[in-house]
This record gives C-alpha cells, sequence and structure tokens, in this order.
C-alpha cells in the first residue's frame, strides 16, 4: 500500500544544510502497524511530514525519493492537490502535543468538522458537518460528545484533547494514520486507553498506521514490524519479534539494553555513551560510529550500505 | 470574566473621579474666573455678588463637594462663549467625532489587514517589502500634512471631494483618511507578526495536515487567532483618534468636540474645556471597556477565564 524509497529531507538553515531525512526507505501494507523508533531528533518528525508533504518551511525541501501510496506517487504533487487529494483524506497525522495541536479559539466540533466539510464528505450544509463531528467525537469515545462538541480545547483534559486530535485525522477515514509520539504527553492510563483506540480504529478501518515513538515498551506492544532511526536514516527493519530477539544493529542493541525491564531487580538504565550526533556535523562513514563499541577503520571512514536479509534491512558493517 | 469585567469598570470610574480632581485643581490654579465673565470696569460688589452665585466663597472641600455634584449630573456650567451648557454643547458635537473616528479605523482596518495578512503569508514577497516601505513614510509623514496634501489634491486641484465640513459620505472620506493614516504601519506590523507567530504554531500545522484550504487556514482560522493582539491596537488607536482628532478636525473644519475643544481653549472658555476633558476620559474608559468585551468574544479562554 505505502513504498517510501530514498526519501530525502533537508532543511536548509543558515547554519548549513540539516539532512534532517537521508535516504529512507520502507514499506507499509494496510492494516499493519510500522513502529519508527530512535532517540529525539532522529528525524522520525520530519519523515512523517514528509509523507503529507509538509517539510517544516521555509527551511525544509524533500530533495529525493518517491512516496508511492495505493499506486500513486505523492512527491511532486503541487500544493493544492496535496490539500485536496492527499492530506486528510489519504494520509492523516495525529501530532505529537495535544495541548498546542488544536486551534484555541474554536470549538472542537468546528474542528472536527472542518475537514469533512473541506474534502466535501458533509453533504451540503453546515449543519450535516456539524452531525457527523459529533458521530466522530462519539467514535472516539469522548463523553457527552454532543454537548461537548460545542466546547473550546481548554475545555478539555490532555487525554481528552488528543481524542479531538484523532477524530480530525480519522474523519475522513484515511488509509495512512501516522501517530507521532501521540502518547508520549500524557499519564501511564491515559496513554493506554489512547493506544487502545488508535488500535481499534486501524482495527475497523483497515489502515496502515506508522506509529512513531521513543518508547520500545508501546513499540513492541503493538508493532507489526519496526524500524530503527539514527541520524536520519533507517539503521535497522526487522519484525518486531525479530529485533527484539536478535537485533542485528549495534544502535538497536544499545537501545534494548537501556529499556527498563519491569519486574528486573536490576532496573539501572544502561544507556548507550555518548550523545546523540551533531545533526549539523555527523561524524563521517557511519554516523553512530563515535558511539559504536564496534566501530572499525572502515566504519570512520566509509558508510555502511543497506543490506537486506528477506524483509528486514539493517545498515552495518558487521553484517554486510 | 463577569467579575474580570466589575473590576475594569471600577477602575474606570476611579480614572474618571481622577479626571475630576484634575480639572477642579487645574481650575483653582488657573486664576480667577470671575474676572473673565465680568466686564472690565465691574465693581467689588459685582465681583463679591458673582463669586457668591458661583459658590466660590465657600471653603475648598464644600466646593469640590458642589463641583463633584454637578458634575455628575454632567453639569460643569454655561459656556462663556455660547450661553449655553458647556457638555450639551460638546455632546451636540459626540457624533460628528465618533463618525469621524470610526471612519478613520474602518480606513485603517481595510488597509492594515490585508497589507499584514498578505505580508506575512508571502514573507519577504513585494507586498511585504512594499508594505514596509509605505510603513516608514506613513510614520514620518503626520497626518495632518497628509490631510493638506488630500485638500490640494484631490480637492481644490482634481475637485473630485469635498475639502471641508461635515454632510454625506464624500465629506467623510479625506478626513478619515487622513486620520486612519497613522496607526496603519503599526497595525500592519502587529498583525504581521502575530499572524506568521500563528502561521507556525502546531495547530496550523495540524490544519495543513488535515488538508484545509491553505485560504480557510489564513482568512477564516489565523486571522481570526490574530485579532486578539490587535484589538488592543484597535482600542488605543481609538481611544487616541477620538482624543486626538482636533488637528484633523481644525484642518477640515469638522464640527466636532476636538474642535470646539481648541475653539474653547484660544477663548478661554473653561466650563468647554473642562467638559471636554471629562468627556474624553469617559470616552477613553468606555472604549476600553468595549475591547475588554471583544476579547471574550474572540478568544474563548478569556471568556472563560475566572478572574
Ligand atoms: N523547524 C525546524 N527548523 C530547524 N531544524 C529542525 C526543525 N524541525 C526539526 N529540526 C531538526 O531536524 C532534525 C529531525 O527532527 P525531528 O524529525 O523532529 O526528530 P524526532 O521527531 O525524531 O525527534 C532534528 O535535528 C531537529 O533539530
Ligand atoms: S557500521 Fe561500524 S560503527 Fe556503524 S554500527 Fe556498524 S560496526 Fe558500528
Ligand atoms: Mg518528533
Amino acid at each position: 500500500m505505502l513504498r517510501v524509497q530514498d526519501l530525502k529531507t533537508h532543511l536548509f538553515l543558515k547554519r548549513g544544510v540539516l539532512k534532517a531525512v537521508d535516504g529512507v526507505s520502507f514499506e507499509l501494507a494496510a492494516g499493519k502497524t510500522l513502529g519508527l523508533i530512535g532517540e529525539s531528533g532522529s528525524g522520525k518528525t520530519m519523515t512523517g511530514l514528509s509523507l503529507l508533504g509538509l517539510p517544516p518551511k521555509p527551511a525544509g525541501r524533500i530533495v529525493g525519493g518517491t512516496v508511492s501510496l495505493d499506486g500513486r506517487e505523492l512527491i511532486g504533487l503541487d500544493e493544492k492537490t496535496l490539500a485536496d487529494e492527499v492530506r486528510g483524506r489519504q494520509i492523516a497525522m495525529i501530532s505529537q502535543d495535544p495541548m498546542t495541536s488544536l486551534n484555541p479559539v474554536f470549538t472542537v466540533g468546528a474542528q472536527v468538522a472542518a475537514p469533512i466539510r473541506a474534502h466535501g464528505l458533509g453533504g451540503d450544509s453546515r449543519r450535516d458537518a456539524a452531525h457527523l463531528a459529533v458521530e466522530e467525537l462519539q467514535h472516539v469515545r469522548v463523553p457527552a460528545a454532543r454537548q461537548r462538541a460545542r466546547d473550546y480545547p481548554h475545555q478539555f483534559s490532555g487525554g481528552m484533547r488528543q481524542r479531538v486530535v484523532a477524530a480530525m485525522a480519522i474523519a475522513c477515514r484515511p488509509r495512512l494514520l501516522i501517530a507521532d509520539e501521540p502518547t508520549s504527553a500524557l499519564d501511564v492510563t491515559i496513554q493506554v486507553q489512547l493506544m487502545d483506540l488508535i488500535e481499534r480504529i486501524q482495527a475497523e478501518t483497515d489502515a496502515g498506521l506508522l506509529f512513531i515513538t521513543h518508547d520500545l515498551g508501546i513499540a513492541a506492544r503493538v508493532c507489526h514490524r519496526i524500524a530503527v532511526m539514527y541520524a536520519g536514516r533507517i539503521v535497522e527493519a526487522a519484525t518486531a519479534e525479530q529485533l527484539y530477539a536478535e537485533p542485528r544493529h549495534p544502535y538497536t542493541q544499545g537501545l534494548l539494553a537501556s529499556v527498563p525491564r519491569l519486574g528486573r531487580r536490576d532496573k539501572r538504565l544502561i544507556s548507550i555513551p555518548g550523545n546523540p550526533p551533531d545533526p549539523l556535523a555527523l561524524p563521517s562513514g557511519c554516523a553512530f560510529h563515535p558511539r559504536c563499541p564496534h566501530a572499525t577503520e572502515r566504519c570512520r571512514v566509509e558508510a555502511p550500505p543497506t543490506v537486506m536479509a528477506g524483509d528486514d534491512q539493517v545498515a552495518c558493517w558487521l553484517h554486510a | 470574566m463577569r467579575a474580570y469585567f466589575v473590576k475594569r469598570v471600577l477602575q474606570g470610574v476611579v480614572a474618571i473621579v481622577g479626571a475630576l480632581l484634575i480639572v477642579f485643581v487645574a481650575q483653582r490654579l488657573s486664576g480667577d474666573p470671575v474676572a473673565l465673565m465680568l466686564p472690565m470696569d465691574a465693581g467689588e460688589a459685582e465681583f463679591a455678588a458673582m463669586r457668591e452665585a458661583l459658590g466660590l466663597d465657600k471653603p475648598l472641600p464644600a466646593q469640590f463637594g458642589i463641583f463633584m455634584v454637578n458634575a455628575v449630573q454632567g453639569d460643569f456650567g454655561d459656556s462663556y462663549q455660547w450661553q449655553a451648557p458647556a457638555m450639551t454643547l460638546l455632546l451636540e458635537r459626540l457624533p460628528a467625532t465618533l463618525e469621524l473616528a470610526l471612519a478613520g479605523l474602518v480606513f485603517a482596518l481595510l488597509l492594515a489587514v490585508p497589507l499584514g495578512v498578505v505580508s506575512s503569508v508571502h514573507r519577504g514577497g513585494l507586498v511585504d517589502r512594499a508594505a514596509k516601505v509605505f510603513a516608514m513614510l506613513g510614520q514620518a509623514v503626520p497626518g495632518f500634512w497628509i490631510g493638506l496634501l488630500l485638500i490640494l489634491f484631490v480637492a481644490v486641484e482634481l475637485q473630485w471631494l469635498p475639502a471641508f465640513g461635515r454632510g454625506g459620505l464624500s465629506n467623510l472620506v479625506l478626513p478619515a483618511i487622513a486620520l486612519g493614516w497613522y496607526p496603519v504601519a503599526a497595525m500592519t506590523r502587529t498583525l504581521r507578526s502575530s499572524m506568521l507567530d500563528i502561521l507556525d504554531s502546531d495547530y496550523v500545522r495540524m490544519e495543513r495536515a488535515i488538508g484545509l484550504p491553505e485560504r480557510w487556514i489564513v482568512w477564516r482560522y489565523a486571522l481570526r487567532n490574530a485579532m486578539v493582539p490587535l484589538v488592543t491596537m484597535i482600542g488605543v488607536y481609538f481611544a487616541n483618534m477620538l482624543g486626538g482628532a482636533f488637528v484633523i478636525e481644525v484642518v477640515f473644519a469638522w464640527p466636532g468636540i476636538g474642535r470646539a475643544v481648541v475653539d474653547a481653549v484660544f477663548a478661554r472658555d473653561f466650563p468647554v474645556v473642562q467638559a471636554g476633558v471629562v468627556l474624553a476620559a469617559l470616552v477613553f474608559v468606555a472604549v476600553n471597556l468595549i475591547v475588554d468585551l471583544s476579547y471574550g468574544l474572540i478568544d474563548p479562554r478569556i471568556r472563560h477565564a475566572k478572574a
């Protein structure tokens, strides 16, 4: 359904070119969930925004690659086509921060109705769209949706706002749903409820789900496949079972070692030594080499190629 | 919101009482009004009689009491020039001043809103750069000068519009432009910068991500968000236009309050001047209350806030 190949999104900043997404490839089938994990700043959000054709303006530009959804190439479509036919219609995104993602001066009902009206799905009248918006709010289990549709975002809790954002995203039944760390701003119990909701919606609509997170625990629970990002590239991708049982890339190994396991007596966080690289001055060769315990001279000079092992991919000289 | 509003009303009352106090003190400091009111050759007895009639023979606190009681009733005495109640004279001219200030505001907004929005959407573009140059010129050239130029070219030279007086819409255009000229630059800049922030916000990103037409995002959604800071400016400038219209009123022979007060100052017609000062304070307070209320209309967070 979704096929991304060699996607490159660069930010042209005053201080230099930031290669936020630098040659990312993956596939995602309808009804399946792909996890995109990695440290903060590794380019996960930028990958999601690029699929929507929305790299941050004015610095961001998609400089290469292809994104095909149900056989249609999206890169290179003009703004109007993207807005009318792709965004919200075929691909939608649940953003990172529910507190800032809703417009403070409009009712949530109006905001959920907006995509329905924009994409012409609400019948002819404003009232029909408002009615559908209430249904969508019920769909995401906002209690007393009919009354609450008339309320403003500041009258909702964080978890409820994220449900409203989800309602906006799924209002037009997109084929691909991108959830960008949808739970990171929420309490644990609310997190679980929201994840259940997202999974239920996905099951109902048979959408593909690109699930962005830096929480390996949640990723393990919901994802069929997982792609690990480091410095704008996917360094490893595999089924969830394969990745957790037998991580191939030293970075993935480090990440897994740093996950605190519940119930273990030794709860010490074993984190990867060193800091994430400066995105404007990436190390030569393999970008991970300054932090990699297996780094060799070759890693310092030459970037490793991405090697396919069945459906899995890994970019490391140890597996080349 | 209600408690907040009550608080602002009380603050307004304090401001007006302050204005009254200043008027009272200034009046006592500015010499003996009786000397102005009586003929040059009036005798001592006539002075005393006049003072008694005006209550000027009483102690100061009592005088202030009388002054306040009268002021609350809108009584600032009769105009020396026109032999009619000063406040009534001014209130008759209030509609003319309001009309001019409103027209000035409308002119300013008609220019500033499209300019500000387009400059923010096409940042660094032709409109943005033109608006910057225009803003610099606008700030450098005073409104009355624009007024004189307009009279010279549009009214005298081209004879398109009348130069003086109040009447139909055609009389209103030139003074409205002259009055609304100055705030255009500041309003454009404020709107531009708040639009830039808003167009960069998470919720606009969300609105884009669900495929809303850019036209809606800019004109229907972001502009409404951007109105909050603009409304403050509108209030300040509207109050300034009401209070500061006198230059334009003089230039265009506009029969408003400002011109009447200017005339009164030259004629040392104190009751009219005093009534003018108090009326200005009242208008200022009223405009600010309306601004406070309209915040709540635009931004529900303010409407629902507990004071
Ligand atoms: N608007 C922006 N301007 C400049 N740099 C940005 C902007 N947005 C993101 N970046 C940079 O791009 C890189 C990737 O960011 P992002 O995709 O948000 O990472 P992640 O979502 O994985 O935390 C980071 O180095 C970040 O600092
Ligand atoms: S390529 Fe070299 S430095 Fe990079 S992860 Fe593999 S072993 Fe480590
Ligand atoms: Mg992110």
